[in-house]
């Protein structure tokens, strides 16, 4: 993040290089094509100036084999650079499997980010060189957006739902991290910064600080404080379901569909309980809405994702 | 033929026309101009509109670029900035450029390029001016009161929940605006079907009227959506009826969706009408038919049909589903193809022609090289992957600038020059003229250019205040925002002036095609001809058929 | 060129110019609010889809009787309007004033019965807003639906009080004699008017007051 003069932006994740790629493809295509008019604008311009006040040329109709020509070959261009952009950001939208989580909320005008481990930041994003990170978020208020132009991928935070991005840096250092969708007064101040980390330093930094209690250990704390666990025992005759092993696991609702419990599942179950009812269940469980913040949901919600990672209870 | 007949007979009437009636001497009182039904009048009355609207949204350009010469944001405070780029998007959009073109040189063409006496529903016309005026006044006021700090895009739930500003007061300002531009779409349409002089089939049209067709069609279809969107915006506001609110189960992206549904045809509506001065100018100043006429007077209907079906690209980061992204994406890059056709075509009209470089071509040509820049950059943003990093940023920006400023408002003026001998009479001083198209020529290109460079770099749109790396492009853009300032300062200027002291102006000074030139005087009489003219040719024949 | 005729614009050829202009100008009218109203129903759509309970228990709470009888007024007046319609083109004065109130009356009627719906509404608390009381299961759902009742039959009403105003206009040209077998195109052109915004509550009847009833 050097404050010099500068043309372009750092490469520091493992798509950047191929968006900038792609972005020079159509510099190229770009620069052909506008050369390409401004050359002929240029030379029609001087060749075929009015030569005398009365001349006037002959009458050309139009050509349907030029017509066809110049069609195609944009289309053809076009259509070789949707391909390869499309399939670029599915790349960019789909995490692997082995990505870590973190997980971060989105306020006017401020960055909260949630590490499982249980640091928590404001502004400022650490993570590790060469693992692949996902990142889970929400927002209490409007709609905010994610941009790390050095990683060249944003994504927009919506209220009401989750939205997930993930990455992985390729270079350590510090990068710029804006508010990329305008949310009010502040929006220019909502910045900050993501430092990458070379893994043995970010472990370093992961044990440094105040001693933190993992994400889960707080959720499960809430979920006591809330009273959930009086209706969610692992009792078979509970009044709610028990939430044991059901994470990434399809549940029957009433009615026959089956739905997958994922975050967005979990986060309308605490919130509008009665939308969806889990089948064989009353819709009796009461909405937790105004009781949690967009924080306390994630940590929820990563208890009881914990409660189905294999050999926990 | 008859028209050789007529072409001599309107040049002698412009000789002696100091003394003949026409539509500016046919009465004086401020009756009759505010209750005027002639759409002549009607076009001046939009001109005087949307002119200071522009000049509104000018100054709070200056103002912006003025904040950004520093990357701290000091000279105004965050929420006045937000202000003054809300502003300046609401009134350079909705009571500008929408308008501009096909309510000033639409309403005063149309009639005279077909051949009729004015537009099939004169009473509407006038009404969409007053419905158009009310709405500005109602955005002047939003603005006395303190402002809109929502964005032109009013996102909600920042706009319907959030913004303490006067957003239902500016949401009703571009109801009424957008209300106008409907009525004045439908009158366009009747009148293209229904008022053609005799002899005018579709394929003799000029393609400026081809141009306000296809706009037409998305004014119709487009506009209505935007207006009940706004509507519920307001209700949201007014009633927290809950629709866009997801605190109350509502969905905030259903707003985008809707939004875009218009606004992104908004677009075409903003660049058919240039895109049609532009057919007409380069025509009559390389004198020759146009190269591949129904090939451009299909394209634009192309562009109106497709524009329909793209809006979603301007949500690729927005969470919308991938798949919807990928279709969005694809049409977007079809859509893209007809404006090559169009502006391969005019490149192909200049071959063997015979040029000459008055004012209104020169700004022609400033079209084609913006146009072409701002259209490229387009492509880039409808690529999935590159869109991701460059949305909402300062490429944007130089986007959509390139197209507007550059592309739409460089046709405006190209038609501003070729027409106002018709429309006043009078001619401007040629070099003044010349001279303030290079000078916006080249302050517009310092001004945007840069921003393409600082929005890779990552620079995001909206910023009150920014990382110092960028500053040095945003001093060249602040620089070159004062030279086009100044640019169109000029104009301004020498028009008022060739009110008074231009010399007057012949029927047809340019010798071009077209019946508002061969068969109309400058200006026009009140009715517009004296006998309805008889069509027996095609667009631009300057070559005299034989035989 | 036909005889000249005192409605005849000055900007016209003759009548039959001046009749297709307007009938084309009230189409594509139209086409615009089918548009507008458009952008309501893709919203309810949406909304429906998402929260398919909500909507129907929303629906329940209507009065399918006050709705079903106002469907049948509607129709009733639609049958009036094209009556007096068909009178215009015929150039009776008497008739078409005759029509043209029987349509005014229903169309009131209508209205009335709506503003009897909404006081019903606004006393059970249905109403969105500040205001909304209704705490039944999924609360905040049936709120957008009773969000999209107001907004839509609103709507619909806004067109139909301003209907009623032209009904009015159009009676006032009916006696000073304007129409004649030459010349009605205001009543036609207002009759497709009167036509769509009835066929505007065809769709929202059904949508409205019948989901999730059997
Ligand atoms: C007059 C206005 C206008 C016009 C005509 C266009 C035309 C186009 N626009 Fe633009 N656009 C805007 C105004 C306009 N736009 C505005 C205001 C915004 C931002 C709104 C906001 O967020 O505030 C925007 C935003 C915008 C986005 C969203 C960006 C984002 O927010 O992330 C996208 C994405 O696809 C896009 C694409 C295009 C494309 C593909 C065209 C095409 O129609 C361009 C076609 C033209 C050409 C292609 C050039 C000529 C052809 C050649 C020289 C031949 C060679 C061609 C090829 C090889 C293809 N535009
Ligand atoms: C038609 C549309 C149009 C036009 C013509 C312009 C014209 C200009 N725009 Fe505009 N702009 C938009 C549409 C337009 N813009 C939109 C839609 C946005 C997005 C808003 C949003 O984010 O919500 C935007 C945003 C926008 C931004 C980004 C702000 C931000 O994101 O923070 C910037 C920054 O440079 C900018 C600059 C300019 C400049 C320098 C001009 C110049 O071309 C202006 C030149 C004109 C003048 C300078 C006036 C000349 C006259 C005089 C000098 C006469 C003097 C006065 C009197 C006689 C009283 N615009
Ligand atoms: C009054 C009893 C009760 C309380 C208290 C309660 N629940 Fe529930 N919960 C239920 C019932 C009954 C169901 C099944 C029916 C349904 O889906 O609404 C359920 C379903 C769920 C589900 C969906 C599980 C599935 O398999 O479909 C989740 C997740 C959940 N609850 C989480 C919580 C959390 C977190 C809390 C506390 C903040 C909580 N519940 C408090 C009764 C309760
Ligand atoms: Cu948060 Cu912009
Ligand atoms: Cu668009």
């Amino acid at each position: 993040m050097d404050k010099g003069f500068r043309f372009f932006p750092d490469q520091a994740s493992s798509v950047a290089g191929d968006v900038d790629l792609l972005y020079f493809f159509l510099v190229a295509v770009s620069v052909f094509f506008a050369c390409l008019i401004f050359f002929l604008i240029y030379l029609f311009a001087v060749k075929y100036r009015r030569k005398s006040e009365d001349d006037i040329p002959k009458e050309i109709e139009g050509l349907l084999k030029l017509e066809i020509l110049w069609s195609v070959i944009p289309l053809i261009l076009v259509m070789f650079v949707f391909v390869w952009g499309a399939t670029l950001y599915f790349d960019s939208y789909t995490p692997p499997k082995n990505a870590s989580e973190i997980y971060v909320v989105g306020k006017q005008w401020m960055w909260h980010i949630q590490h499982p481990t249980g640091q928590r930041e404001i502004n400022e994003l650490h993570i590790p060189v060469g693992q692949p990170i996902k990142l889970t978020m929400a927002t209490e208020d409007v709609i905010h957006s994610f941009f790390v132009p050095a990683f060249r991928l944003k994504k927009d935070v919506v209220p009401g739902r989750y939205t997930t991005m993930w990455f992985e840096a390729i270079k350590a250092g510090e990068y710029h991290l804006f508010c990329a969708e305008y949310c009010g007064t502040k929006h220019s101040q909502m910045i900050g910064k993501v430092v990458a980390m070379e893994p043995a330093d970010y472990q370093n930094w992961l044990s440094g600080g105040a001693a933190s209690e993992p994400m889960e250990v707080t959720g499960e704390k809430k979920f006591q404080q809330l009273a959930c666990h009086t209706c969610h025992t692992d009792n078979a005759n509970a009044r709610g379901p028990s939430l044991v092993g059901v994470f990434g696991k399809d549940v029957e609702l009433e009615g026959g569909v089956k739905v997958v419990v994922d975050e967005e599942y979990i986060r309308e179950s605490i919130l509008t309980p009665n939308a969806k009812v889990a089948a064989g269940y009353k819709p009796v469980m009461p909405t937790f809405k105004g009781q949690l913040t967009e924080a306390g949901l994630l940590q929820i919600t990563a208890y009881i994702k914990s409660l189905s990672k294999d050999g926990s209870k | 033929m008859s028209t050789a007949v007529f072409k001599h007979r309107a040049d002698q009437q412009a000789e002696d026309n100091g003394h003949t009636k026409n539509y500016l001497n046919a009465g004086f009182s401020a009756k009759s101009w505010l209750l005027t039904v002639d759409h002549k009048r009607i076009a001046i009355l939009y001109l005087i509109s949307i002119t200071t609207m522009f000049l509104l949204g000018g100054i709070f350009a200056l103002v912006i670029r003025l904040e950004l010469l520093t990357p701290a944001g000091d000279m105004l405070q965050s929420e006045t900035y937000n202000k003054m780029f809300t502003m300046h998007g609401v009134v350079m959009v909705f009571f500008f450029l929408i308008p501009a073109t096909p309510a000033v040189f639409g309403n005063f063409l149309l009639p005279l390029m077909i051949g009729a006496k004015d537009l099939a529903f004169p009473r509407l016309n006038l009404l969409s001016w007053y419905v158009f005026t009310f709405g500005a006044l109602l955005g002047v006021t939003a603005i006395v009161f303190g402002g809109v700090d929502t964005g032109w895009t009013f996102y909600t739930p920042y706009s319907s929940t959030y913004a303490n500003s006067n957003v239902i007061l500016a949401a009703l300002g571009a109801f009424f605006a957008g209300f106008a531009s409907i009525l004045t779409g439908l009158n366009f349409i009747v009148t293209i079907h229904k008022m053609r002089a005799p002899g005018l089939t579709w394929f003799r049209m000029p393609l400026f009227v081809w141009a306000h067709y296809a706009t037409s069609i998305i004014q119709v279809l487009g506009t209505p959506v935007v207006a009940i969107t706004i509507i519920l915006v307001a209700l949201e506001r007014l009633f927290k009826i809950g629709i866009f609110d997801p605190a109350l189960g509502g969905d905030p992206i259903l707003f985008q969706h809707l939004f875009w549904f218009y606004s992104h045809p908004a677009v075409y509506i903003m660049i058919l009408p240039a895109m049609g001065v532009i057919s007409e100018v380069i025509c009559c100043f390389a004198r020759k038919k146009i190269f591949g006429y129904n090939f451009i007077a299909f394209s634009s209907l192309a562009i109106a049909m497709f524009g329909f079906l793209v809006w979603g690209h301007h949500m690729y980061t927005s969470g919308q589903s991938v798949y919807a992204s990928l279709v969005f994406s694809v049409l977007t890059f079809l859509v893209a193809i007809p404006s090559a056709i169009k502006t391969f075509n005019w490149t192909a009209t200049l071959y063997k022609g015979s040029i000459s470089y008055d004012a209104p071509m020169i700004y022609a040509i400033g079209f084609l090289g913006l146009f072409t820049i701002g259209g490229l950059t387009g492509v880039f943003l409808a690529t999935l992957a590159v869109d991701v990093h460059v949305h909402d940023t300062y490429f944007v920006v130089a986007h959509f600038h390139y197209i507007m400023v550059g592309g739409a408002i460089m046709g405006y003026m190209a038609a501003m020059h070729f027409w106002w001998p018709k429309i006043t009479g009078r001619l401007y001083p040629e070099g003044w003229a010349r001279f303030s198209a290079l000078v916006i020529f080249i302050g517009f290109n310092l001004t945007f250019f840069p921003q393409f460079i600082v929005g890779y770099l990552g620079m995001p749109r909206r910023y009150h205040a920014y990382p110092e790396e960028f500053q040095i492009w945003n001093v060249l853009s602040t620089a070159g925002a004062t030279i086009l300032g100044v640019g169109y300062a000029i104009p301004v200027v020498y028009f008022i002036w060739s009110l008074r002291y231009g010399a007057k102006a012949s029927a047809n000074p340019w010798k071009a095609k077209g019946l508002e030139w061969e068969k109309a005087d400058s200006p026009p009489i009140a009715h517009n001809f004296e006998e309805t003219p008889v069509v027996t040719e095609e667009a631009y024949a300057y070559e005299p058929k034989r035989g | 060129m036909s005889a000249k005729n005192a409605a005849l614009q000055h900007h016209f050829e003759d009548l039959g110019q001046q009749y297709e202009s307007s009938q084309l100008g009230m189409w594509a009218f139209l086409v615009q609010e089918i548009l507008f109203f458009g952008g309501l129903f893709l919203g309810y759509l949406v909304y429906r889809s998402s929260y398919p309970e909500a909507f129907k228990i929303g629906s329940s709470l209507l009065d399918v009787k006050l709705g079903g009888i106002n469907t049948a007024v509607l129709i009733a007046s639609s049958l009036t309007m094209a009556l007096a319609v068909y009178w215009a083109q015929k150039g009776d004065k008497k008739k078409i004033i005759l029509f043209l109130t029987l349509t005014l009356i229903l169309g009131s009627t209508f209205l009335g019965i709506k503003v009897v719906e909404y006081s019903h509404k606004w006393h059970h608390g249905l109403v969105p807003g500040e205001m909304f009381a209704y705490s039944g299961p999924l609360a905040d759902q049936v709120r957008i639906f009773y969000s999209f009742y107001f907004a839509m039959t609103g709507m619909h009403a806004l067109h139909m009080i301003i209907g009623a105003g032209l009904i009015v206009w159009l009676m006032v040209k009916a006696a000073r004699g304007r129409f004649t077998a030459e010349y009605s195109t205001p009543v036609e052109m207002f009759g497709l008017y009167w036509h769509f915004v009835d066929i505007v509550w065809i769709y929202l009847f059904p949508l409205l007051y019948l989901i999730g009833r059997s």
